[in-house]
């Protein structure tokens, strides 16, 4: 017997979709719908909620296989426009990491570095249909003889190319101030003395994993939205962290769960993945992230219907307890209240930032509802769960 | 009260000559110089805040241009490239003047180049480098 007075199934949800019946919200469309009806009317009238998320995330790459030479090549050593790969791979098999930088980078040399171009940018020259210049170098052996090629080459002239994304869509995340009496380049963004701003990086109620905050849907094999493709969830991110403390409501209140994503770069855009340069930290890549998330029951209604008052995180320090691993914050806010555009630390009001992309992540969500309107994606139903915990919610509070 | 921002160029030969003071005195106008570069006998740039009624800015520009030196609006040297910009909101951070703000409760992230001081902030701080700040490149525009 189920607890639940809603029960449907991925398969019952997929028939909808190809029948043309499916009713598909997004995650801010959901709220609305929750609150007036409540989770089981909500539940009986919508079948799919769908969540996007547009931000840098750093652990993010791609296996590239970039096509034999003549005579054949074990690459050892390999660079795109001089940004280098990871070559230790079958023979022309290579992992090209975001964050990677251009070898003649200055780094942080000129304090604070620019960054120009590294991994994520080739990414996104590729997607973009650009050329890259490729270089390797190998010990010739028997069966491999070339000792190194140069090359031109295409996304098209790849035998495979896919993006690989250890960690992206960190459920929740810090908000990042600097409390020391000099300006910090982080990776949360140009934080100024004593608190004099806030940035902060999560798609809040827009968020896929806020949506299911105990992975119930979301779990291997769920498809998405990746980079303007079609990819899938392939396991939980590095870092997943189903622990970390939670409101009543599920959602976590420090960074908690990750996933770890991939897709076929060949059916990306720019538009969806960018090279960023982030001042005095490094290169890396804007991902475009979608999830799709089935109301199965009244239960996962409650959940994509939370909101970002509802929703927090802690104020951590990034010019000295971050980088020292002091396990210290300065309150807790609301996304509410972040997106407002002020909130207050230690008595004092500050004004904040965004990092992640609000316009861009309801857009994200708005595609992946078309595409399910348009009956040209369905639901995957995960063939495992991401590590989770034991939990009881109050879904009428 | 008016208020412009006008990128200014001066030819060498007017470097010396008290023309700030002159603008003050002649047409009660109020300035704020936001950024500089002039050296004895050698081309000078200035970037300078007008304020006053407007009839004294514009007399004020015409004086400037009888001098031979070049004015332009600086609205048009710092441009977003919006195409590029993918509306994440990390800019407004650091702007100073609220140049660039943000729109509740949609959130878009706007520019607006009245606003904009061309102090360049906003430049290294944009991860894909969608704000654009170009001093040096003057195209003669049609003034008031
Ligand atoms: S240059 Fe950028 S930071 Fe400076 S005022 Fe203009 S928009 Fe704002
Ligand atoms: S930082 Fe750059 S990309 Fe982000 S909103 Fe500002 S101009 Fe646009």
């Amino acid at each position: 017997m189920s607890k639940f007075q809603v029960n449907k199934t991925y398969a019952e949800i997929n028939a909808r979709i190809r029948a043309g019946e499916a009713v598909v919200v997004n995650a801010e469309e959901m709220i609305d719908i929750v609150r007036r009806d409540g989770p089981v009317e909500a539940a009986r009238k919508v079948d799919v909620v769908t969540t996007g998320t547009f931000s840098t995330m750093c652990s993010s790459g791609a296996f590239l296989n970039f096509g034999q030479t003549t005579p054949t090549i074990k690459a050892a050593r390999v660079w795109i426009n001089k940004v280098p790969a990871y070559a230790g791979l079958a023979a022309i098999d290579i992992y090209l990491g975001v964050t990677e930088p251009a070898e003649d980078d200055p780094l942080n040399k000129i304090y604070p570095g620019e960054f120009r171009y590294g991994g994520g940018h080739i990414i996104e020259d590729l997607v973009a249909g650009r050329k890259v210049f490729l270089e390797a170098k190998a010990y010739p052996t028997d069966c491999y003889a070339n000792r190194k090629c140069k090359k031109e080459l295409a996304l098209a002239d790849m035998g495979h190319a896919l993006l690989c994304n250890p960690r992206n869509g960190y459920q929740n995340y810090n908000c990042a101030v600097n409390m020391t009496d000099r300006t910090v380049y982080t990776y949360m963004g140009t934080l100024k003395p004593h608190c004099r701003n806030a940035n902060y990086c999560s798609a809040g109620e827009l968020s896929p994993l806020l949506n299911d905050p105990y992975y119930r849907t979301i779990g291997l094999g769920t498809r998405i939205f990746l980079g303007g493709g079609v990819g899938y969830v392939t396991w939980q991110g590095s870092q997943h962290n189903p622990h970390a403390p939670r409101s009543p409501n599920g959602t976590p209140r420090r960074p908690a769960g990750t996933i770890m994503v991939q897709g076929d770069l060949k059916q990306m855009s720019a538009h969806w993945l960018r090279g960023v340069s982030l001042q005095g930290y490094g290169c890396s890549l804007a991902v475009g992230l979608g999830v799709p998330i089935p109301i199965l029951d009244e239960e996962m209604a409650y959940f994509t219907g939370v909101s970002d008052a509802e929703i927090f995180t802690q104020v951590v320090d990034y010019g000295h307890d971050y980088t020292n691993r002091v396990d210290r914050n300065y309150g807790e806010v609301s996304y509410a209240a972040l997106r407002s555009g002020e909130i207050e630390v230690a008595g004092k009001k500050v004004p904040t930032a965004p990092l992640s992309s609000r316009v861009k992540a309801l857009e994200i969500a708005e595609i992946l509802k078309q595409w399910i309107l348009d009956r040209k994606f369905e639901l995957g139903e995960p063939v495992a769960q991401l590590p989770t915990v034991d939990y009881s919610v109050d879904i009428n509070k | 009260m008016y208020t412009r921002i006008y990128f200014l160029r001066f030819p060498k030969e007017t470097s010396d000559q008290p023309i700030i003071y002159q603008l003050v005195r002649r047409y009660d106008i109020e300035f704020n110089i936001l950024k500089a570069d002039i050296l004895p006998q050698r081309e000078g740039i200035m970037i300078l805040e007008l304020k006053g009624l407007r009839e004294n800015v514009k007399e004020a520009l015409a004086y400037l241009k009888d001098l031979g030196v070049n004015v332009e609006r600086l609205a048009g040297k710092i441009r977003r490239d919006e195409d590029r910009c993918f509306q994440c909101g990390a800019c407004t951070g650091v702007c100073p003047v609220g140049a660039l703000f943000i729109r509740r409760p949609d959130m878009a992230v706007l520019f607006d180049p009245e606003k904009c001081t061309g102090c360049g902030l906003c430049v290294p701080v944009c991860p894909i480098r969608a704000m654009e700040v170009c001093f040096d490149e003057i195209v003669e525009e049609a003034l008031i």
